[in-house]
């Protein structure tokens, strides 16, 4: 038995844990309003606002495509549906905004932008339309064109404004952003009795946001163990420099951790590259390093930052090993069934070193990257002391670039140096032509994103004209 | 005539538009919409005993079928039975235009993705079980993917058809410049959010009704009698929207519907039958590619006098809508050109991919494409701007179009110089010269891009829609027309319509659900001529009952109808308000014993074509307009952004601001999809690569232009239009093109060196092979 709150009303649903919860919602709750785009959290047609009870008794509401996600996690939880947010009579404002602005046609993944948006106005980001924007990112619209969207996205935002501070539920309730039933939705949730069963012996599942798009139909008939809510993977520390972030973490943990900007400063730039808001609502970071996807992004960011991996098995042994030995061949990598992959952790930034991750596919956000690729460098006195680079989409496997790195350890940044260095690095490359790209695309892009990392963090050193000069 | 207007006139402008869609009417579907409740397909209740279908398809692009076994599927718990071909008691033939598609597949395959079963289980996730228990054995047969190799083997759909206009090769021998070239534009994935779907009810003396996802219900309706072997009246189909068609659900909704029929008839249960998105992707039919060669030849003054033109159009392995297509491919073939010698011919050929189909313009893209890629390859080697040539070029009053009819109230120059003057080009040009020479990392460019679309179907025959009215008698209307709600608006504008003709205040109006017992034999909702047809229709029904009512007050008070009108809910008697109310009014009639139900039929006027000559007047008027598109490359990655879009569009006079806006901008984002990161990919086996919305990319809300400024052309609009207010749905898809040519302009201010291509779409791989590649 599952029991959770959906919308205003305590549900206790006897299914199989590993049900993707939109089937829950639409065909045994008859909430038709979350409708079926791709099954696989690309559309955002399904997502649902996921509401977590926190220590300080508020509840933390995540948007998270509903296809993908099974409806295990939602033990214990708040879920919102677009039914979940209508006002009894009149329309809430994001609605209002929604409708005003045409930015409704054929209707059909208007649900889905209306749930982000409020998402968006429970969130405690910052209000503005950037922010908005990319709240609604997950959600394809293929009639509007999206100007529209962004017309009532603004609307939202200058309403928002109005509340002048902190946005408490009680205002939302009272400004007609939400149904006043989310006021009591904490009390409920503190009382509600979970009775669920977290299977031992199951199938490892976590966001479910790769494993529920290889494999829906065979997961939905198998026993799974759900280790999102295990607190044994969670916890993101900061001592001596190096930092340690559960596996269970999910990408949007590392976009609202404010002491990790410090280190890298650019990473919300980094991480909108990763995937829609929903998806970094859900993809755990071990889900990524296991999927092994020679092309996974945080697996790339995590390679150049020289990451060591944790890994533990269900008689609580560990084991550390570096990331960059952990693959092995394509989707081959060093963990036994029983093993789960606990943390992960680097060392930090520093004054003297650089982070950079650059990353280049058919659509600019939210898509599968051609090449991806990270840096991590350290300098002295414009010399390299020391380097560690990673790239995806060259080889079978996330490639850590070795040879590069050894080649470029103990020099002196230059032009001539960087030119070398990429002959270096298009011998340690393999990339193979697919849908992303053809090899010879590949190279060449390989070799751009290289310079990019050396003309993003040394400008007044490498520029892309003195180096096209210099090739 | 047109002086470039400043900055705070501009501002104006825009102003002016912003409060116009303050003003204008609200999509009446988008209170439904934003909460969740509009009722699609799937969302249908359904019936107690309902069996859900998966369909079982063809893993193989051409050969015989040696052997299918279906034993451990039929065994499986919860199978309750498979169709195939044996099963079907009529003509097992779904197609359209031509019969040369069969429902499931006989003895052979034609194209990955061929229906061959139909699983009918007891769920949905049961039926797709059984389909990995279905042993299949086909020998394989050669595989064509391309319109060219096809070409070359002589495999085609139809003979070939050919526009002629004065003679081109007389012309070419005067011309200064001649030029020739191929062009390869891809297909598109119409990516409608809710993928394919039909739910199928037996009733009783084994009628069925069919709840469908179809901009062709009447199709749908013709096919299923066809393939049960039963009349027409038997069937009942009934659209209550569609979550997005595009011109996928013209067509191709009907063999879903058919299945389902098809089930539902054998063994008198309901069917739901909905595709999901990996099946919908990999079955279904999308723009078709093209490839062409041309040649154009330009006086020494830049005028175009000769352009000869070979489309070979990739059809896939049946007919579908493709030869219709092809047609409006000619059509379109000199985009908003005057072009005295023309000679365009297009060849249907025949391949191993999923029949193609209609899509947002119909073929129309693909011609224009050729002549602008044409113009910009001219313009290159001639070593002038592509937009001289464009400009003059331009279609003007009177001139002939290679198909015969003559261009009335021609807009092209129109828009091009309000385009230039309103959007400051001067300034434009000016400021991109001063980026580009300040910047190497970054280039800009831009283009212009003109458009002039044709209205109307070119299958004169299909011009023609019906309403069906109904005033209860408290005053409440009913309307049915043909006309299918897909997202483009058309039921708001139907009680715009209704609305102004009895003005009374539009909540008394409700739109019915589109369906086959009230409105028969229809045309599709498409051609972008959904609400001018159904519209006329409407209006004709409205205007015959207001006459009726007016006879009412004619003869109670004396007067003459010229004297009364209806204004806000009461009539007005010499404009002065009478004490009658609307609903008074209808009680009068009712008690009268007058028909408050009207029934009209409209017939497009004018319009004719005689296909044994290739000439006449097809369309009912043409769209007009042009397109400023600026983008940015980032010319270390490879990758680029648009920075504007300025459009000067001829909406004629817009009824609905607002719902026309949202189709401008809608069509543009879907134009630049097409024309730069959604890229189709079957590999050599007819095996679809982009068959994932992981691997096919729409546009996203990052990826659209940062600025859209779309300003109306003011004119008086066209009397064959609805209330003036001219088509919209397809037109502005095709100002899309410009983004292909305005990246091309930003490589070219990076790599002198580059020629340009016009291998369709312009994926970043493209952009940054070309920047540093020759």
């Amino acid at each position: 038995m599952i029991n959770f709150i959906l919308n205003n009303k305590i549900t206790n649903a006897d299914v199989n844990s590993s049900m993707p919860l939109l089937d829950y919602i639409r065909y045994e709750k008859h909430l038709t309003g979350t409708k079926i785009g791709c099954r696989e959290g690309d559309c955002g047609a399904c997502t649902v606002l996921v509401g977590t009870l926190k220590i300080d008794g508020c509840v933390e509401y995540r948007s998270m495509t509903s296809c993908i996600w099974p409806i295990g996690n939602a033990n214990g939880k708040h879920i919102v549906t677009i039914e979940g947010m209508n006002l009894n009579n009149s329309l809430n404002v994001s609605q209002d905004a929604m409708k005003n602005n045409y930015a409704t046609q054929c209707g059909f993944c208007t649900p889905g932008f209306v749930v982000s948006l409020i998402g968006f106005c429970l969130s405690n980001i910052e209000k503005n339309l950037n922010n908005a924007i990319e709240a609604i990112s997950g959600n394809i619209c293929r009639c509007t064109g999206y100007k529209s969207i962004e017309k009532a996205a603004n609307d939202v935002c200058k309403q928002l404004e109005f509340s002048s501070g902190k946005l408490s539920i009680k205002w939302l309730v009272d400004n007609n952003f939400i149904p006043n039933y989310f006021g009591d939705i904490p009390k409920k949730l503190l009382q509600l009795k979970t009775e669920h069963q977290n299977v031992e012996d199951g199938v490892f599942v976590s966001g479910g946001t790769d494993l529920y798009v290889q494999k829906p139909d065979v997961l939905r008939d198998s026993t799974i163990h759900l280790i999102s809510d295990n607190i044994n993977l969670k916890g993101i520390y900061i001592e001596h420099n190096r930092c340690t972030i559960g596996a269970g973490h999910v990408v949007s943990d590392l976009w609202n951790h404010s002491e990790l900007h410090q280190y890298f400063p650019n990473i919300k730039k980094h991480l909108k590259l990763v995937s829609s808001e929903q998806i970094r609502n859900m993809a755990s970071f071990g889900g990524n390093l296991v999927n092994a996807s020679p092309i996974g992004d945080m697996t790339i960011f995590f390679l150049a930052l020289n990451s060591n991996i944790t890994i533990i098995d269900k008689s609580k042994n560990e084991r550390i090993i570096p990331l960059k030995t952990f693959y092995k061949n394509y989707k081959c990598y060093d963990l036994h069934d029983d093993e789960l992959l606990k943390n992960i952790s680097f060392k930090l930034p520093s004054e003297i070193s650089f982070f950079n991750f650059e990353k280049v596919c058919k659509r600019e956000y939210l898509d599968i990257a051609s090449v991806n690729t990270a840096i991590h460098i350290m300098v002295n006195n414009e010399t390299i002391s020391d380097i560690h680079l990673s790239m995806g989409g060259v080889d079978a496997i996330p490639k850590y670039l070795d040879k590069t790195c050894a080649f470029l350890k103990g020099k002196k940044i230059c032009l001539e140096l960087i030119n070398e260095a990429n002959i270096v690095l298009q011998k340690e490359i393999a990339p193979i032509s697919d849908v992303r790209g053809s090899n010879t695309y590949k190279r060449l892009l390989a070799r751009q994103l290289f310079f990019a990392h050396f003309i993003e963090l040394f400008p007044e050193i490498i520029t892309l004209n003195s180096l096209m000069k210099y090739a | 005539m047109h002086k470039n207007i400043s900055h705070s006139e501009l501002k104006i402008k825009l102003d002016a538009v912003k409060n116009d869609l303050k003003a204008s009417v609200k999509n009446m579907d988008s209170y439904t919409h934003v909460r969740g409740e509009s009722i699609y397909v799937d969302d249908t209740n359904i019936k107690q005993g309902t069996f859900y279908g998966v369909v079982f398809d063809a893993p193989k692009a051409h050969g015989k079928i040696k052997f299918i076994d279906y034993t451990a599927a039929e065994a499986l718990e919860g199978v309750e039975r498979i169709f195939t071909y044996i099963d079907v008691p009529g003509e097992n033939q779904i197609g359209g235009i031509f019969p040369d598609e069969p429902l499931f597949a006989e003895d052979e395959v034609h194209f990955c993705g061929m229906p061959v079963a139909l699983i009918i289980a007891k769920s949905e996730f049961v039926a797709r079980k059984a389909i990995g228990l279905i042993e299949i054995d086909i020998e394989d047969a050669p595989i064509i993917t391309t319109a060219r190799e096809a070409k070359t083997q002589k495999k085609f759909i139809n003979a070939p058809r050919s526009f002629n206009l004065g003679n081109v090769e007389e012309a070419f021998k005067a011309c200064d410049y001649i030029f020739e070239g191929e062009t390869f534009s891809n297909g598109q994935e119409h990516l409608y959010i809710e993928t394919q779907g039909a739910y199928a009810e037996p009733l009783e003396n084994g009628n069925i009704k069919i709840t469908s996802s179809t901009q062709g219900p009447t199709s749908v309706q013709k096919t299923i009698a066809k393939v049960l072997g039963i009349p027409m009246h038997k069937i009942e189909v009934d659209v209550v929207r569609l979550g997005g068609g595009f011109g996928g659900k013209e067509d191709q909704a009907t063999p879903w519907a058919v299945m389902a029929a098809l089930a539902s008839y054998h063994l008198k249960k309901p069917i739901k039958l909905i595709l999901n998105r990996h099946d919908d992707l990999r079955m279904t039919g999308k723009r078709h590619p093209y490839e062409s060669t041309y040649k154009i030849g330009l006086s020494k003054d830049l005028k175009i006098q000769a352009y000869q033109v070979e489309f070979l159009q990739n059809a896939g392995a049946a007919a579908d809508l493709s030869p219709a297509i092809a047609e409006r491919t000619l059509f379109h073939a000199t985009n908003s050109y005057f072009v005295p010698n023309v000679l365009s011919t297009v060849h249907s050929c025949k391949t191993n991919l999923p029949p193609n189909t209609a899509f947002r313009g119909f073929g129309g893209p693909q011609g224009m494409f050729v002549i602008e890629s044409a113009i910009a390859n001219a313009a290159s080697e001639i070593g002038v701007p592509a937009r001289k040539i464009q400009e003059i070029n331009l279609l003007q009053e009177n001139n002939a179009f290679s198909y015969g009819q003559i261009a009335k109230q021609v807009e092209a120059k129109n828009t091009w110089e309000s385009a230039k003057a309103i959007f400051d080009f001067k300034a434009i040009e000016k400021d991109i010269k001063n980026f580009n020479s300040v910047n190497n990392d970054f280039k800009k460019g831009y283009a212009f891009m003109p458009i002039t679309f044709g209205i109307s179907f070119t299958n004169t025959s299909m011009n023609h829609a019906r309403a069906l009215v109904h005033i209860y008698q408290d005053g409440s209307l009913g309307i049915s027309t043909a006309a299918v709600e897909m997202g483009q608006g058309v039921n708001t504008k139907m009680v715009q319509i209704a609305a102004q003709v009895f003005s009374i205040n539009p909540k008394k109006i409700k739109i019915e659900s589109t369906n086959t017992t009230r409105v028969a034999n229809t045309s599709p909702s498409a051609a972008s001529s959904t609400a001018d047809l159904n519209g006329k229709a409407l209006l004709k029904a409205c205007h015959a009952l207001l006459d009726r009512l007016k006879d009412i007050i004619a003869e109670d008070f004396k007067v003459s109808k010229k004297e009364i009108a209806l204004k806000d809910e009461f009539v007005y008697l010499n404009n002065n308000k009478s004490e009658i109310s609307w609903e008074q009014l209808i009680s009068k009639a009712m008690f009268k014993r007058v028909a408050l139900t009207e029934n009209a039929h409209y017939a497009t006027p004018v319009i004719h074509f005689d296909k044994t000559k290739e000439k006449g007047h097809p369309f009912a008027y043409h769209v007009y307009g042009t397109a400023i598109f600026i983008t940015t490359v980032d010319c270390l990655r490879g990758t680029y952004v648009f920075d504007e879009v300025k459009i000067v569009h001829d909406y004629g006079r817009s009824m609905s601001k607002g719902i026309d806006l949202g189709q401008v901008e809608g069509a543009l984002i879907q134009g630049m999809g097409w024309m730069t990161m959604e890229e189709i990919a079957y590999n050599e086996a007819g095996r679809l690569l982009s068959n994932a919305l992981s691997t096919y990319k729409v546009p996203d809300i990052f990826s659209v232009p940062k600025n859209v400024e779309v300003i109306p052309l003011e004119t008086k609009g066209n009397d064959m239009a609805i209330l003036k207010s001219k088509a919209v749905g397809e037109p502005p898809l095709m100002y899309g093109i410009g983004a292909f040519f305005a990246i091309q302009n930003a490589i070219k201010a990076f790599n002198p060196k580059y020629k340009l291509k016009f291998h369709a779409p312009m994926t970043p791989e493209k952009v940054l092979m070309s920047l540093y590649k020759n």
